[in-house]
């Protein structure tokens, strides 16, 4: 840490207290600052480099590669990885590169819309009961205890079966499903942020800079945009990259009971599902599935981590 | 005699402690016990006590940061803890409230433009980006830093510098009285005296009236015009800076000025030490709080009367049955 132990020239002479002033730089806002951080966790950027190599790939890999996800072709059965085929077939011959790219949209796609409601939700209703205390708060913490202490997977299938036809005749069948899943696992993985957040709030609210703002006569929603919801997010960004993980698992969990999108769309899970029964034959087909899942999760949870020392000034780095 | 500008009368506040699983209310801190002091214009009253002995919070009611249990704050003839949310909103400009620790009371995510800046938005005091940035300037100048520290981020700064950028925040509504909690407490010895010049500088400059609370004897005999001890949340003594210092009456001051360390290390001098500890301000003891520890004593009296606050010279009052 030799490059950073520099004392910056506006520091008095004999202040006596170790202060955090960085290099030389002008100004560091918060954000470059993090940057700088992040970068030094290793693990972290490789992981963020395959996330986004994978988020590329299935976004803009359809374009390249043109082959349908479900042209059947009984001829090239099971096959394994080829020239023709890079990731190999299943058993009805569709080519599992395609599936799998299209399938790693919706899978991705479940992951950080899930995490985004599941996000917002915990945010308002942690931000919401730590800022009223009181009666409100109970309510509110009663209604997360509630829900934590809800058998997550049967109440998951059965929210799907009484809804999925339904919301399907609404939005059609796959935009439909996509709502459907989303609401399911965002709804059911909001309660950990929302006692993260409050917790942050009970914290913040006490501490000298928000009450100065009180002073300065700052009314209760500017103090909590301006001072309290600010300095709260750190810890709520990367419990939302954990959230990105489980929700993916969550999709592939769904899938995998045969619970989420039509069989015929491709996801991660529901290609791990059908790949269930071939291990033996076409091992490749359950490995590169799962193997998409796992480094996507994993990628993201070292990113959490990554940002979760980023984003805290107290550990030197 | 013309009106002070703050008039503290009986000020009472009790935090409340709830136990059980019905959240009751099963006891209660009295952090501040009827409290009564005059503050006029353009004085400097220091509020000096051991950590727990209620000043924090005094000066917190004072700026209805805390809601005081009872008692009457009159500020400009009004009783402002009667006052709702709006006339609140507008006392805000009049009082302003420096902190002790300057590491946590600036937004680490705020550059100082923006909490500098932050008050004159909510009182609408400048009306374009323009003059607001234009007062944020002279703010800073005002209290020794320049218009190029304006981007930058509290981190970036000296714990000096720190406590100049919430001097300058509070500076920006032009308040009449400004609470000095411990302003320097936090600081190294060298910046204390750059600080409290700096106050004094702004003192005279705009006029302020300081209520300046701390614990460290040897500033507040520096900056304040009149002193006020406080132990276990009453008022024991309250007399002008120099009467106070030359001829302590109570007890408790005596102890508190021998403690004060004096930079002649072969002076002869006599320690008072107390015994034992601050008694627990959930259960304080009867009488005279001080009287467990208090060297002149007299029992029964010292623990079944209360000592009101009574005058024992011109403007010097205390609160001992034996003195005064």
């Amino acid at each position: 840490m030799a490059g950073s132990t520099r004392a910056s020239p506006i520091v008095e002479p004999a202040t006596g207290v170790p202060i955090a002033v960085a290099a030389p730089r002008r100004h560091v806002t918060p954000g470059r600052e993090a940057w700088r951080r992040f970068r030094r966790h290793r693990l972290a950027v490789l992981s963020a480099g395959i996330l986004m190599t994978m988020i590329v790939a299935v976004v803009f890999g359809p374009l390249i590669w043109r082959v349908p996800i479900n042209e059947i072709d009984f001829a090239a059965m099971l096959e394994s990885p080829s020239w023709a085929h890079p990731l190999g077939t299943d058993d009805l011959g569709q080519d599992l590169l395609a599936r799998m790219m299209y399938g790693g949209r919706i899978s991705l796609a479940v992951g950080l819309a899930a995490m985004t409601m599941a996000v917002v939700v915990g945010t308002l209703v942690g931000a919401v009961a730590g800022v009223s205390r009181g009666r409100v708060d109970a309510g509110l913490m009663w209604l997360t205890d509630l829900f934590l202490s809800l058998p997550q997977l049967p109440l998951l299938l059965l929210i799907i079966y009484l809804f999925r036809d339904s919301l399907k005749e609404v939005a059609g069948p796959e935009m439909g499903t996509f709502v459907l899943i989303v609401v399911v696992i965002g709804g059911f993985r909001w309660m950990p942020v929302a006692r993260l957040v409050r917790a942050q709030f009970f914290s913040l609210r006490e501490r000298d800079f928000v009450e100065a703002a009180r002073a300065l006569g700052a009314s209760t929603l500017r103090q909590v945009v301006r001072h309290i919801l600010p300095n709260a997010l750190g810890p709520v960004i990367v419990a939302g990259t954990i959230d990105v993980a489980a929700a993916i698992i969550a999709e592939s969990t769904l899938s995998f009971l045969g619970l989420g999108f039509p069989p015929d769309i491709p996801t991660w899970g529901r290609i791990l599902y059908d790949a269930k029964d071939y291990l033996d034959v076409a091992p490749h087909w359950a490995l590169f599935a799962g193997g998409a899942i796992f480094l996507a999760v994993l990628s993201i949870n070292y990113i959490g981590d990554g940002l979760r020392d980023a984003l805290d000034p107290r550990r030197v780095m | 005699m013309t009106q002070p500008l703050l008039r503290v009368n009986d000020l009472v506040k009790n935090f409340a402690l709830k136990g059980g699983i019905l959240g009751r209310i099963v006891d209660e801190v009295h952090a501040v016990d009827q409290v009564s002091f005059d503050l006029s214009a353009g004085e400097t009253l220091g509020l000096v006590g051991e950590s727990g002995s209620g000043k924090s919070t005094t000066g917190r009611c004072i700026l209805r940061l805390i809601e005081p249990t009872a008692g009457e704050i009159w500020f400009e003839g009004r009783d402002i803890v009667k006052l709702d949310a709006k006339e609140l909103g507008a006392l805000r400009r009049d009082m302003q409230i420096i902190f002790q620790d300057p590491y946590a009371s600036l937004n680490p995510r705020m550059t100082v433009g923006a909490i500098v800046g932050e008050a004159l938005i909510i009182h609408g005091l400048a009306k374009s980006r323009r003059a607001i940035e234009e007062r944020v300037v002279e703010l800073l100048e005002t209290v020794g830093l320049g218009a190029d520290h304006m981007r930058r981020y509290p981190h970036e700064f000296s714990g000096g510098q720190r406590q100049r950028i919430g001097i300058a925040r509070a500076l920006a509504v032009s308040p009449k009285l400004i609470v000095c909690d411990e302003p320097v407490s936090a600081l190294d010895v060298s910046i204390q005296a750059q600080v409290i010049n700096l106050l004094e500088d702004l003192q005279k400059e705009f006029g302020l009236t300081y209520l300046f609370i701390a614990h460290d004897l040897s500033v507040v005999e520096h900056i304040c015009t009149r002193v006020a001890v406080m132990y276990l949340g009453r008022l024991v003594e309250i007399a002008s800076s120099r009467d106070l210092y030359t001829r302590p009456l109570h007890p408790y001051t005596e102890a508190l000025l021998s403690a004060v360390p004096v930079p002649a290390p072969r002076a002869k001098r006599q320690r008072i030490r107390l015994e034992g500890e601050v008694p627990n301000p959930i259960n304080p003891p009867t009488g005279c709080h001080f009287h467990a520890r208090c060297p002149i004593r007299q029992l029964p009296l010292c623990s079944t009367e209360k000592p009101q606050l009574k005058r024992a010279a011109d403007g010097h009052w205390v609160a001992c049955h034996l003195r005064g």
